[in-house]
C-alpha cells in the first residue's frame, strides 16, 4: 500500500472513531474530545493531499482549522461549566430538557 | 525505510489511542489519549515534511487546546452516571453506523485516490517563508475572516460568563 493510500486511510478512520465517539458516549467533555478527533482525521488528510500535490493551500487550510477548533473549545468549555453547575452532572441525558 | 517504518509506526499508534478514546472510562485518560493522538499526528506531519504544522500542532493543539481541556476536566470532576455508563443506548446503532460509513468512504476513496508514486516533491515545498507568503498574498480573505471569528469567539465568551454570573446573582 502506498503511504498516501495508508495515511488517508488512517485520517478516515480517526474522523469515523471521533464520530462514533460522538454518538455513543454520555459525557459531554468526552464529545468535545472526539470531536477534536474527527477535526485532526480532516487534518491529517489535507496534510496528505498538500503534501502529495506540492501545494501550500492545504497547509494553509489546516492551521485555519487550528484556529476554529481553538475558538470551538473556548466557547464550548464555558457552557459546558455553566450546564454543569446548573444540573450538576455530566451527563448528556441530564440536559434532554434543551430540546427545542 | 525507518521512514516508512516510523511513518507507519507514528500512524498506528494515533490510531490505537483513538480506538482507546472510545472505551476508557475517567475523562482524564480520554484526553491523556487524545494528547497521544495529537502527538502521534504531529510526529507523522514532520515525517512528511510538513514541519511548520507539526510545530502548530504540538504548540496550539497540545500546548493550549488540550491543557485547557485538562484544566477543565481537573475542574468538573463529577462523577455522575455517565462515569458509571460510559455508552448511550446508539452503541449498537452508532457502531453499525460508523460500519456502514468506513465502507461507503473506503469504496468511494479506493476509485478515485491517485496511483502510487505521483506525490509531489516534499521538503522545500512547506518551507516557513513560503508557507507565509501564500497565507497573506492568497489567503488574506480567509485570515481576516479568522479574526472576525476570534473577536466573536471573545465576545461569546464574555456573554457566557455574564449569564454565569445574572445565574449566580
Amino acid at each position: 500500500m502506498d503511504n498516501v493510500q495508508f495515511l488517508i486511510a488512517i485520517s478516515v478512520a480517526l474522523f469515523a472513531l471521533g464520530l462514533l465517539g460522538v454518538i455513543v458516549r454520555r459525557n459531554v467533555l468526552i464529545m468535545l474530545m472526539c470531536m477534536e478527533l474527527m477535526l485532526n482525521g480532516v487534518n491529517l488528510s489535507l496534510v496528505t493531499f498538500a503534501q502529495q500535490t506540492a501545494s501550500a493551500a492545504g497547509a494553509v487550510l489546516v492551521f485555519l482549522v487550528f484556529v476554529v477548533a481553538t475558538t470551538e473549545v473556548a466557547i464550548a468549555i464555558p457552557i459546558v461549566l455553566l450546564l454543569v453547575r446548573r444540573k450538576d452532572a455530566l451527563d448528556l441525558d441530564a440536559y434532554a430538557d434543551l430540546k427545542g | 525505510m525507518i521512514e516508512t517504518v516510523l511513518l507507519w509506526l507514528f500512524a498506528g499508534t494515533a490510531l490505537v489511542a483513538a480506538c482507546l478514546m472510545l472505551v476508557l472510562r475517567h475523562p482524564m485518560r480520554v484526553a491523556l489519549a487524545l494528547i497521544a493522538t495529537m502527538l502521534s499526528l504531529a510526529g507523522v506531519y514532520a515525517l512528511l515534511g510538513v514541519h511548520v504544522i507539526a510545530i502548530f500542532q504540538v504548540l496550539i493543539y497540545v500546548g493550549a487546546v488540550m491543557v485547557f481541556m485538562v484544566y477543565a476536566i481537573m475542574l468538573l470532576d463529577v462523577r455522575d452516571r455517565s462515569f458509571v455508563r460510559r455508552f448511550s443506548p446508539l452503541l449498537v446503532p452508532g457502531v453499525l453506523a460508523t460500519v456502514v460509513l468506513l465502507g461507503i468512504l473506503a469504496l468511494a476513496l479506493w476509485r478515485t485516490l491517485p496511483a502510487p508514486g505521483v506525490a509531489g516533491t516534499a521538503g522545500q515545498v512547506f518551507s516557513l517563508q513560503r508557507f507565509s507568503v501564500t497565507f497573506l498574498n492568497e489567503f488574506w480573505l480567509h485570515f481576516e475572516i479568522v479574526s472576525v471569528l476570534l473577536v466573536a469567539a471573545v465576545v461569546a465568551a464574555l456573554a457566557v460568563l455574564e449569564i454565569g454570573r445574572r445565574y449566580r446573582g
